[in-house]
């Protein structure tokens, strides 16, 4: 489904990332582990075509098509979707009419017509109980006044709305409580079939308890070091960065 | 901001506008240039009372005395009021009892527009006093209000048919003067609409009127009127376009409002002139006074414009709120591109114990644009207890643009309550992303945001209005959408 070939990257001429190699299955889950300012969050960003920052080698196929080569919205429509690490605020854009302006620019990619208003509210409740939201999204802004637990949940959301091929979640569990951390995670959970492919991005292993991943990378210095099973998540979690740091 | 996301801002700012089209319909003109033979001719021409011609000639003196005001923050070119054409009518002059013996091509220049004026009788419940050029074309619905004892007609009919009224109230809120353009619209306004809403009625339609300036050269002076007596309402919305043009077309209109006992005034606002190409040829000088006066106890007057037209803006909708517990509101949205300018606000001057005020301004500025917001709040010494809110934002795309704030406060009663906010930001690249990253384009996200951003004033217009100038809101800075 995704293949990223000695992918390299920088920005304002300093590389990030430093030839990462990858590959994701459907129905697979990877985690991505690394210490701060190891390149996780930057790889997310090029994934999703943010352009601060230059691709300078490698290749990325996405579902057989160059995904280096795609526009971020024609990313986001062929089933690519990143949940950010910092969800930002559009004031005075309702939850609602942005969430159906996507859902309909999907569809559109997909030959399908846009949703009607009274199918689009049902879609909506019924993949709000996913992550356990209850406020009426129709009167508020995207993430305008969200805490910081319900933004997040808002991207699971998203998530769910847009029903993804390949979902990039950022740091999702960073700045969760315990309790909306669990939640964020049965909403994952939820969403994964065989046909989908997670990739979570995330400092801590505690994440991981909640959603099991089939392989563990760990991202250093803009490079993956090592990659094993979920063990691996353990082992860093009880010897901590530093025994990648000294290897 | 990256260089992609520059280059289709770029691309989505430099639309041009859409409704520049030039009606061919045979116009009746007087020869260019402004003395008093032609201020008589214009009178004589509509038949006017003597005191009329009067105030025109003594506007027109007063006139002459005074200087184009340059106190704004715009790039003002020379302007020769010797080389204005000051009154064009279309030459098929007599009035129409039905839309069929209206000159087709109007009609379709009006579609064009998007106001078919049949449909709208049936749809919308807008009775519509169309302006084409000075002249009244078309009035309808006139019978509906005239059973209410609402008077809705064009400024020259009201003058012949309610000459009263008209002396009575003209003046007495933009008195001629005031300022330079109000002068100059004093002495040589052409036509206009005018309205009386009688005591306890309450005005069961929106009333409408469509100004649209078509003549090559001519200066286009309406004079608007509307009178709301004791209890009663009334919401009035005005929205304008005009043909692509070269020549720099000058507009100076006024409008008066006068708000009686527990009176309200809603007037409504969307301004779509023509802007000039890209490069800043051509394009409207719109220099208008529009002035509302809350003259008896519990009235109110609410102003709500949405401004994406025109090369020069200049215009201040105010209110004095003479009486107690009067209210006056401002909801602005004004957007520049390109080469515009804009220098636009409000005055609330509070006179009346108790008196309120909110003033929420939003400008967008794109572009080679300059936009700015002017707000005075004026508290007199007997005013106790006012209060006044007003927000001030600006929103920056690119940054070869401008936006201003000028805000001048001036209160003589301590018991004022006055607060101020504004901010000024600019349309995050990482909005941008976030939009396109859940499959929406560039395109499509500035629009969202744009009409994100200017939402607390478009829910103030009336629905039919909302739709319009979300619409004009996208095609004014955006090109594929609407």
């Amino acid at each position: 489904m995704l293949k990223i070939n000695n992918l390299h990257a920088s920005i304002e001429g300093k590389e990030i990332l430093k030839g990462i190699s990858l590959e994701v299955k459907p129905g697979e889950v990877h985690a991505i582990m690394g210490p701060n300012g190891s390149g996780k969050s930057t790889l997310a960003s090029v994934l999703a075509g943010r352009d601060l920052f230059d691709v300078t080698e490698g290749t990325v196929e996405f579902l057989d098509q160059d995904l280096l080569d795609m526009a971020p919205e024609d990313r986001a429509r062929s089933g690519l979707f990143l949940g950010f690490q910092y969800p930002v605020e559009i004031p005075g854009v309702s939850m609602v009419n942005f969430m159906k302006t996507a859902v309909n620019e999907h569809r559109k990619h997909n030959n399908l017509d846009p949703l009607s208003a009274s199918d689009f509210l049902k879609l909506m409740r019924e993949k709000k109980e996913v992550v356990d939201i209850t406020s009426n999204l129709t009167n508020r802004s995207v993430n305008e006044g969200f805490s910081g637990g319900e933004k997040k949940r808002n991207e699971i959301f998203q998530m769910a709305m847009l029903d993804p091929k390949m979902a990039i979640l950022d740091e999702t569990d960073s700045g969760l409580d315990i309790d909306a951390l669990k939640i964020v995670a049965h909403g994952v959970n939820k969403l994964r079939t065989k046909e989908n492919a997670t990739i979570i991005i995330t400092h801590y292993q505690r994440l991981l308890e909640y959603i099991v991943p089939d392989f563990v990378h760990i991202l250093y210095k803009g490079k993956i070091v090592k990659s094993s099973g979920k063990e691996l998540a353990l082992e860093l979690e009880e010897k901590g960065y530093d025994w990648i740091k000294e290897q | 901001m990256s260089a992609e996301e520059d280059k289709i801002l770029t691309e989505v700012t430099e639309n041009e506008y859409k409704y520049g089209f030039v009606t061919d319909i045979e116009t009746e003109t007087i020869p260019k240039g402004l003395n008093e033979d032609v201020i008589r001719l214009i009178s004589k021409k509509k038949n006017e009372p003597d005191w009329l011609l009067e105030n025109r000639l003594k506007a027109y003196r007063h006139w002459q005395t005074m200087k184009m005001p340059e106190w704004a923050y715009l790039d003002l070119p020379e302007i020769d009021f010797q080389d204005i054409i000051y009154y064009a009518a279309p030459r098929k002059q007599p009035k129409y009892q039905s839309l069929d013996e209206v000159d087709p091509e109007l009609l379709d220049t009006f579609n064009k527009l998007g106001i078919p004026l049949e449909e709208q009788k049936h749809l919308a419940g807008v009775a519509v006093d169309a302006v084409m050029d000075s002249v009244s074309v078309k009035t309808t619905f006139r019978e509906t209000l005239a059973e209410m004892g609402i008077i809705f007609c064009s400024f020259s009919e009201a003058v012949q048919e309610h000459p009263d009224l008209v002396k009575k109230y003209m003046g007495s809120v933009v008195p001629y003067t005031d300022n330079f353009y109000a002068a100059l619209n004093s002495a040589v306004f052409s036509d206009g609409s005018f309205c009386y809403i009688p005591k306890g009625v309450r005005c069961p339609m929106e009333l409408s009127t469509y100004f649209r300036i078509n003549a090559a050269n001519t200066g286009q002076f309406e004079r608007t009127l509307i009178v709301a007596d004791d209890d009663s309402y009334v919401s009035y919305l005005e929205g304008c376009t005009a043909p692509q043009r070269d020549e720099n077309q000058l507009h100076a209109a006024i409008v008066e409002i006068v708000a009686h006992e527990n009176a309200e005034v809603k007037y409504s606002t969307v301004q779509n002139w023509y802007p000039g190409d890209k490069n800043g040829k051509g394009g409207i000088y719109n220099f208008v006074t529009k002035r509302g006066i809350c003259k008896g106890d519990n009235s109110k007057i609410s102003w709500t414009q949405v401004e994406t037209g025109s090369a020069i803006t200049w215009k201040y909708p105010s209110c004095i709120l003479k009486g107690d517990n009067t209210t006056g509101e401002f909801y602005s949205v004004a957007v520049t591109n390109n080469h515009q300018q804009a220098d636009t606000g409000t005055k609330m001057i509070h006179i009346g114990k108790n008196s309120k005020s909110t003033i929420i301004s939003k400008g967008i500025s794109a572009g080679l644009s300059q936009n700015s917001y002017r707000g005075l709040v004026k508290v007199l010494k007997n005013a106790s207890g006012v209060r006044n809110f007003t927000q001030c934002d600006s929103l920056l795309l690119g940054d070869t643009c401008g936006a201003h704030t000028f805000p001048y406060l001036e209160i003589d009663n301590e018991t004022a309550i006055i607060e101020h906010e504004a901010t000024t930001s600019k349309i995050g690249e990482d909005q941008i992303f976030y939009c396109n990253q859940r499959g929406i384009d560039t395109e499509n996200a500035i629009g969202l945001i744009i009409n994100g951003y200017a939402k607390e004033v478009l829910n103030k217009l009336p629905m039919e209005f909302a739709v319009e100038a979300q619409k004009l809101l996208q095609i004014s800075l955006e090109g594929s959408v609407g």
